[in-house]
């Protein structure tokens, strides 16, 4: 893990943001002053704009695109304030620069929900100065005040002569002109970009096979690498026999790197074959014994153990002990591997003076100082291409660049280009995984059927401790991320003692779409809906009365409860459940309607989801995300589950590691808040409350309690 | 040497015969568009076909398919033209991360081909051998019956999104 510990000052910018969408106080100042002027070009007024003579308005986009949408709505945000023409709008993947950090995070990294919520200002004045200025261009051009112009469509108007002019012909006189600092933005009413349904701008290159991803980077000279790795997480090769290998035509070299040892050969599939050829004598490190099963013995004997207290209002104990009724429960979920569909993998050319890395990354800076610690350049030496990403989820951003790490150990010394792919296989199970949680709860009740305590425990691996994102993400041994969403719930219950226990370190762990709120939406929402029912309450109507104080989550659970028909009838053998959840600053609340098929499994019919994310900046796309995330959910609550046993994980491929198919797909209707408050994170909010929504239905058909993901209908009880 | 007729055009390639189909055409021939998500044919990323068929390319052996005729998404528009499935998938505004979305068409033009008017069910069937994990499976619904109108030559009605 030499990685790990590289120069700890590098770090002091990386916020609990990066990990979990939350600010943790590591505030950044915005770096969206006067900026080098990366991409020459006729009119390149800052580091996210081009405009060429021809009319062709680029967009510099420094987020990463794993099917978020960001290549269409952040360039949407700038064009509006801009006044161009959107048909002539294209979008390029910006260099990793500081210009393309993100100003809550300080780094370059595509996560935690937060590319429109942290680009909505700096693009907004980044298209308004730049329409500032083209204005000025042509008030100067024509002898005209500025004032009396008006832009439309990409093109400045004189309304009193008849004159205009398109951007592009004022591009050049524009790019002679400074930049104004401060501009006035657009009233929000005004927008004609902003809040429409637009189409995905990389939409053809993806229906035609043209979109590249890092996996289809072709370069003269390259050569393909596929790295054996340990069979336990955090094992290490002893020795290794290369004779049969090298064997093979088409094999250039066997060398061992730090995760492993790389074969080098003419293309993939020679790699993969010389791989299982090699002869390797593993050591298996402190893993060798771990078993999962043991672990969550180890879990459940930590939750019944008092903890760290992340979170105490009034006296949860005392209320518990002279409550009506008390509900106890013991919820677990286990770990999950992210899966996107494309294989990790990266392509990585080292020479004396640069390095050049290209790869689909969620976390350009931490390649950049990754590449830098394996190399021996400096990071402004690292230059990243982005690719598009075959799916991200959290995976391609991690805190050691495991995947672009092995790339650039294998090109380092070789002079040519190497494209290093991770099988599926490897995907699955080299590590980086969402961890296991266990959490127990204790409620107290009232006579009136209402809750008094919630005492909750929390018992899983810290996504921070032991790393270097330990003294930014965690206080006093509290990482945020396993707790977030169970500490500052919404609903109104006066004694709540929220705990925490860090579980040995022993797997990878890494966040995951929507984090901690993967395992808290779960089983909070489940127990409350526990909580309901033991106190005869409706679980629609205990939330709206403990909600009366909060307008936006009261809306969307309203909103979704009303599109579902909440407390209307359902044909026989189906039944809905309710679960709401707010994360990434957006609220979502979802209906899921079930029924058992005939071999008594879980199916889930229909999904009513509605949310606030603010101003919605391309509605179509939030629809989609929203569609997406309850699809994750989906498959993580009724397939998903790694196991381990002698350190080996047990699942390998979509065989035994499946996730939801069209056959299995259900209904999703997505409803919007209209507001005007300003956007917040749409990618991870959707996931959340998903598994708990599917389990409180099923509890209303059955009867039975489901407090084990994945869903096993031998297991609710 | 093995020869190969990809997208209407004869290729001699220099690899072992057992070389998954898959692998010749992005290595050797450059056709990156058909994608590697399994290896084990589970997800349909890798989706081709094989003198129409669809078939997973990542466990067809490379010499099994000498003389046939390989169809990849390369070669589905016709020029500019793209195929009626792309078009509608343009439409629906199908894809997220796209990565999927080659093997996702090429079996739904499979479909089509031998049914042009595919139920619920029939869909189903035919599409759930294709992984998206960005979730986009309702879409891909909506773009094949839009697709199976256009293909029929019925108007189309716009869902008013």
């Amino acid at each position: 893990m030499s990685r790990d510990t590289q120069d700890r000052r590098d770090f002091l910018k990386v916020s609990g943001a990066v990990a979990s969408g939350l600010v943790l106080g590591f505030y950044v100042p915005q770096r969206f002053g006067p900026v080098t002027v990366r991409a020459a070009g006729p009119f390149a007024p800052n580091a996210f704009l081009r405009i060429l003579p021809d009319d062709t308005v680029t967009v510099l986009v420094g987020k990463s695109e794993m099917g978020q949408g960001v290549y269409t709505s952040l360039p949407m945000i700038l064009a509006e304030e801009l006044d161009c023409d959107w048909s002539r709008v294209q979008v390029e993947s910006a260099p990793a620069a500081p210009e393309y950090y993100d100003p809550m995070m300080g780094e370059q990294t595509t996560g935690g929900s937060t590319s429109v919520m942290t680009s909505w200002e700096p693009l907004r004045k980044a298209g308004a100065s730049a329409r500032a200025v083209l204005v000025e261009a042509a008030g100067q051009m024509w002898g005209v005040p500025a004032k009396s112009l008006r832009t439309e469509k990409g093109r400045v108007h004189h309304d009193a002569s008849g004159r205009s002019a398109s951007y592009g012909e004022l591009s050049v006189k524009a790019a002679a002109l400074p930049v104004p600092a401060e501009v006035p933005l657009k009233d929000p009413k005004d927008f004609k970009i902003v809040g429409t349904n637009v189409k995905r701008i990389e939409g053809r290159d993806k229906v035609t096979g043209k979109g590249e991803f890092s996996i289809d980077v072709r370069l003269p000279g390259m050569l393909t690498a596929v790295v054996a790795h340990p069979p336990v997480c955090g094992g290490t090769a002893k020795s290794f026999d290369a004779s049969k290998a090298l064997a093979i035509p088409g094999v250039v070299k066997v060398k061992p790197i730090s995760t492993g040892v790389a074969v080098i050969a003419k293309d993939f599939w020679t790699a993969r074959t010389a791989r299982e050829a090699l002869q390797i004598v593993w050591d298996d490190g402190p893993n060798g014994a771990l078993d999962t099963e043991a672990m969550r013995a180890q879990y459940r004997k930590l939750a019944g153990e008092p903890g760290l207290v992340a979170e105490n209002h009034g006296d949860a104990e005392k209320a518990i002990a002279g409550a009506a009724k008390v509900v106890e429960a013991t919820y677990e979920v286990p770990y999950l591997a992210h899966a996107p569909m494309e294989p990790l993998n990266a392509v990585a050319h080292v020479q004396a003076d640069r390095c050049d890395i290209w790869a689909g990354t969620q976390y350009q800076t931490m390649d950049q100082k990754v590449g830098a610690s394996i190399t021996g350049l400096t990071p402004e030496q690292i230059f990243v291409h982005t690719t598009l990403l075959g799916g991200g989820f959290g995976r391609r951003a991690n805190i050691t660049s495991d995947f672009v790490a092995d790339a650039v150990e294998v090109a380092k010394g070789e002079g040519v280009p190497i494209k290093t792919i991770w099988t599926r296989e490897e995907d699955i199970q080299c590590g980086y995984f969402r961890p296991m949680f266990v959490h127990s709860f204790k409620a107290g009740i009232d006579a009136k059927g209402m809750p008094v305590a919630w005492h909750q425990r929390a018992v899983g691996q810290s996504l921070a401790q032991g790393t270097f994102l330990e003294p930014f993400m965690m206080k006093e041994g509290i990482d945020a991320s396993s707790v977030e969403g169970a500490t500052e719930m919404p609903y109104a219950i006066a004694n709540r003692r929220i705990e925490s226990h860090n579980a040995p370190r022993t797997l990878t762990v890494l966040w995951w779409r929507s984090v901690g709120h993967t395992h808290t939406g779960f089983v909070n929402e489940s127990f409350l809906d526990e909580v309901a029912h033991a106190g005869g309450k409706d679980p629609y109507e205990l939330r709206r009365e403990l909600l009366e104080d909060q307008p936006r989550h009261l809306a969307v659970l309203q909103l979704a409860a009303e599109k579902a028909g909440w407390g209307t009838p359902l044909p026989s053998g189906r039944a809905r459940g309710i679960a709401m959840r707010k994360s990434f600053e957006s609220y979502v609340a979802e209906v899921a309607e079930v029924s058992l098929d005939g071999d008594g499994e879980v199916r889930v019919d229909r999904v009513v989801c509605a949310v606030d994310c603010g101003i919605t900046v391309n509605p179509w796309n939030v629809v989609a995300q929203m569609e997406s995330a309850i699809v994750y959910g989906l498959t993580a609550a009724l397939y998903s589950e790694l196991t381990v046993k002698k350190g080996r994980v047990q699942q390998s491929n979509f065989h035994d590691y499946p996730v939801l198919r069209m056959d299995r797909m259900p209904k999703i209707e997505v409803h919007l808040v209209k507001s005007t408050e300003k956007p917040t994170g749409v990618g991870e909010p959707g996931v959340p409350p998903l598994a708990a929504a599917v389990g409180n239905a099923i509890f209303a058909l059955t009867g039975k309690r489901v407090r084990k993901l994945p869903i096993r209908m031998s297991e609710a009880v | 040497m093995i020869a190969i007729n990809v997208n209407g055009k004869r290729h001699d390639v220099d690899v072992a015969p057992s070389t998954p189909l898959l692998w010749v055409l992005r290595d050797a021939l450059g056709l990156t568009g058909t994608k590697y998500g399994c290896g084990i044919a589970q997800c349909g990323a890798c989706t081709v076909h094989i003198d129409g068929v669809a078939t997973r390319s990542c466990i067809t052996p490379v010499e099994t398919v000498a003389g046939q005729e390989v169809k990849t998404i390369e070669g589905l528009a016709e020029g500019d033209a793209l195929h009626p499935v792309q078009q509608a998938w343009l439409e629906e505004d199908v894809v997220q991360c796209g990565y999927c979305q080659s093997g996702q068409i090429m079996s739904a033009v499979d479909l089509l081909s031998s049914n042009p008017n595919p139920t619920d069910a029939q869909i189903d069937d035919a599409m759930s051998g294709n992984i998206c994990r960005c979730g986009t499976y309702g879409r891909i619904k909506c773009a094949i019956e839009r697709a199976a109108k256009m293909l029929r030559g019925e108007a189309i009605q716009e869902a008013g999104r």
